[in-house]
């Protein structure tokens, strides 16, 4: 089969790491070639990051280059804004809804942009957003984002209920099991 | 059994299976996972050194004493550690040494795009490079081999796209081999002039033995391509671009060992194809090489020595076309990297902003107090150099030093190459005022321990060296301490260090705010009423605070309550 892109996008801090791992251990489960990749270190500190997943028969490059990604999945509204020339055309793109603003629009230096939601819905793509905010806290914690965004993306994948389960139980520590499994469940529902 | 595993934990796994009993490193960033990774095998010793020279010449003597051994690095820690490696490379080993050095191509966590590559030719070490998880783990093990047959360290060179890349591995059992007795043999480890100049030959004979072994080497492997109208060389993480972007269409020759290259499989390899081109980042190290050869090659005419290269790039720039997908005509800001919310440094920048002082900076989570609006940093060169540089400042400078600048550290900088320049101050005697900014861990590299904190990296209590009493012992009678979060001491006392004329060292100390045992009192309660948007809580750049619609508002899913915009505000709207 052709590789299988999806890009998580997010500010550092939001949790997409646990969103690539968890993603990783299910396609490898499923018998594919994977290859999940991360950035470490300075731009984890609440700046702008990206973690590539590619699965496949054989998968070379652990990026993913311009044009190239089936889905993005946006932890935050301007960071889905920034990376929609990597989404293929008809690509789809599922993206958190909540703002966090950057510290250019903080220091008064750029403003937020108004409506990207709307004005990303112009594009040639799927846009498919939802307040995972909201939905997380109703889970139990304003940090499981990361599942409910995971538990949207499943609507799309043809994997059972219990694949998505046992991976996220092999991802989550015990003690938080039952709120981030809670949270998926909403952002299947949602 | 088949796992994901990144490029390091990949790395980590082969000098586990390889044996590897003595793993001595310092964090840097995309370097750190290996020896992370690698302190969890209990049956491997594992230990963070002060800097990256202490690391390597504890593995040497490791080694020495017959235990294969290791230590990890980034690429500007391999400067540090140059001065033993040089040599190292005329002493040979004992039992198997290998050093892992990590690039940062596109600087992603760095201050500089040096190609470690030219080391491994400076040094006349080999240096194997692999492309993925799998090879990272093979070529880890191979390494010993190498290292023991050819009586040499060996470098094992990673990149920030292979050590933080997951890819599939298939991992094996550990065989450890039988300790090698070290063995006293003066002409080869004393190296004095008599002793060295008998080595040399060695180290050339070496290397030419070693270029017969990579004419053979099955790391060094050429693909078959459809297409000969066109023949790529390549390394690394450009393989993996090549084959992304052209699959199987041009031949390739992949290079497993980077240093030193073989010559006639290149030659040969040149002749099967009309056009030869080299695909690496950075430098044309390989490209050069081929053209040492005689050989007419193509490589940085086509693709630049700046940033990562990709699958498109590659494609691109070989004649294929790709296509991007759909973009807002919008502004989109940008989002930097900042202090997190709670962060112990941000008030000392605002302090030493608002009193209008020269900051000679350093390499750590603090070096984002240059980013607006804090924007109070000078400089920022190296490990240790705030601190070295600050003398310098001080001695030559005349209006705009004395009493007017300040050298800031972490912790963990501080011992890796601070002291230093701290005794030259005390030494040399500079009227220099160094605040350590201690958060008790090396923080911008994910938490890891140091002399400081009182822990080792298998997370057992042990000695903690105590930064006043060092402070003392090398000869600074002013050392003080603040809690960064009072801000109107911090003040005072930055005041009366810079003021007085002889050295001087404060000590910020707080905990991480991101530290699991730290305990934050919980989000600041913004009130509208009586806020009157003046936005003096903007100032210290906290990602937690925002004014909405004219009025400061607290993000309470960011905010943990440290209170340093609370002192900002006339108004008493934030509490």
């Amino acid at each position: 089969m052709e590789t299988k892109n999806i890009m998580i996008v997010g500010v550092g801090g939001q949790g997409t790491l646990l969103a690539s791992k968890l993603l990783g251990r299910l396609l490898l489960g499923k018998g594919y070639d994977v290859k999940v990749s991360e950035v470490h270190g300075m731009s984890q500190r609440g700046g702008s990051v990206v973690t590539y997943v590619r699965w496949g028969d054989r998968v070379s490059s652990p990026i993913i280059d311009k044009g190239q990604a089936d889905c993005i999945l946006s932890f935050e509204l301007l960071e889905a804004a920034r990376y929609t020339e990597y989404l293929k055309p008809g690509g789809r793109i599922i993206v958190n809804s909540q703002q966090i603003n950057p510290m250019p629009v903080i220091a008064g230096m750029a403003d937020y942009p108004e409506n990207l939601g709307e004005k990303l819905g112009t594009l040639e793509m799927h846009v498919d957003a939802l307040d995972a905010l909201a939905l997380a806290e109703e889970a139990g914690s304003s940090k499981a984002v990361n599942l409910v965004l995971m538990g949207r993306l499943a609507k799309h994948f043809d994997f059972t209920k219990e694949e998505w389960m046992d991976a996220i139980e092999q991802s989550v520590p015990p003690k938080f099991l039952e709120m981030n499994k809670k949270a998926f469940e909403l952002g299947l529902s949602a | 059994m088949k796992t994901l595993m990144l490029g390091n934990e990949a790395v980590a796994r082969g000098l586990y299976e390889a044996g590897c009993c003595f793993v001595s490193s310092y964090p840097g960033t995309p370097s750190t996972e290996i020896t992370e990774c690698v302190a969890k095998y209990e049956e491997v010793y594992a230990e963070w050194a002060p800097n990256e020279k202490v690391a390597l010449e504890a593995a040497l003597g490791a080694c020495l004493a017959g235990k294969r051994s290791f230590c990890a690095m980034k690429h500007v820690g391999l400067n540090v550690a140059a001065d033993p490696l040089f040599t190292i490379s005329y002493t040979g080993v004992n039992a198997g040494l290998v050093i892992g050095v990590a690039d940062d191509a596109g600087m992603h966590s760095s201050q500089n795009e040096q190609d470690s590559r030219h080391y491994a030719q400076a040094a006349k070490i080999p240096m194997l490079e692999p492309s993925d998880s799998a090879e990272a783990l093979s070529f880890a093990k191979l390494a010993y081999e190498l290292s023991e047959e050819y009586d040499t360290a060996v470098l094992v060179k990673m990149c920030t796209r292979v050590s933080h890349s997951q890819s599939v591995v298939e991992t094996g059992e550990r065989v450890l081999p039988e300790r090698k007795k070290y063995e006293k043999n003066p002409a080869k480890y004393i190296m004095m002039p008599a002793n060295a100049k008998s080595r040399h030959p060695v180290v050339e004979a070496r290397t030419k033995a070693l270029t017969a072994w990579a004419e053979t080497a099955g790391i060094n492997r050429i693909e078959e391509g459809s297409d000969i109208s066109c023949g790529i060389i390549t390394s690394s993480t450009c393989y993996q671009y090549v084959k992304e972007a052209f699959g199987d269409t041009y031949p390739v020759l992949k290079l497993g060992m980077i240093w030193p290259m073989p010559e006639k499989k290149i030659r040969d390899f040149a002749q099967t194809v009309q056009r030869l081109v080299v695909v690496e980042e950075l430098d044309g190290f390989i490209e050069t090489h081929c053209r040492t050869l005689g050989l007419s090659v193509s490589g940085k005419d086509l693709f630049s020595n700046i940033g990562e290269l990709s699958q498109n790039l590659v494609k691109e720039k070989l004649g294929g076309t790709v296509q991007a997908g759909a973009s807002l005509d919008e502004n989109i800001p940008a989002r930097p990297p900042v202090m997190c919310a709670g962060c112990p440094h941000r008030s000392i920048f605002y302090v030493l902003k608002k009193l209008n002082l020269t900051v000679l900076g350093d390499i750590g989570c603090y070096t984002l107090g240059a980013v607006a609006p804090l924007g109070a940093i000078d400089t920022t060169v190296c490990m240790g150099a705030s601190v070295s540089g600050l003398h310098g400042f001080v001695k030559a400078g005349e209006e705009e030093s004395a009493g007017k600048a300040v050298a800031v550290i972490g912790d963990s900088t501080f011992i890796h190459s601070g002291v230093t320049g701290l005794i030259n101050i005390a030494y040399n005697e500079s009227d220099s005022t160094v605040i350590i900014l201690d958060n008790s861990i090396t923080g911008m590299t994910g938490h890891q321990q140091n002399p400081t904190t009182g822990y080792n990296l298998k997370g057992d209590p042990c000695t903690k060296i105590d930064l006043e009493s060092l402070c003392r012992a090398v000869g600074i009678n002013r050392v003080r301490v603040v809690d960064p979060y009072d801000m109107e001491t911090c003040q005072t006392v930055i005041k009366e260090e810079v003021a007085a004329k002889e050295p001087s060292v404060i000590i910020s100390r707080r905990p991480c705010a991101l530290l699991k045992y730290v305990k934050h009192p919980g989000p600041i309660c913004s009130d509208p009423e009586k806020c009157k948007g003046c936005k003096a809580c903007m100032n210290i750049g906290c990602p937690a605070v925002s004014m909405v619609d004219g009025k400061a508002k607290i993000d309470n899913t960011l905010c943990v309550g440290c209170g340093v915009c609370k002192q900002l505000c006339k108004f008493d709207a934030l509490g």
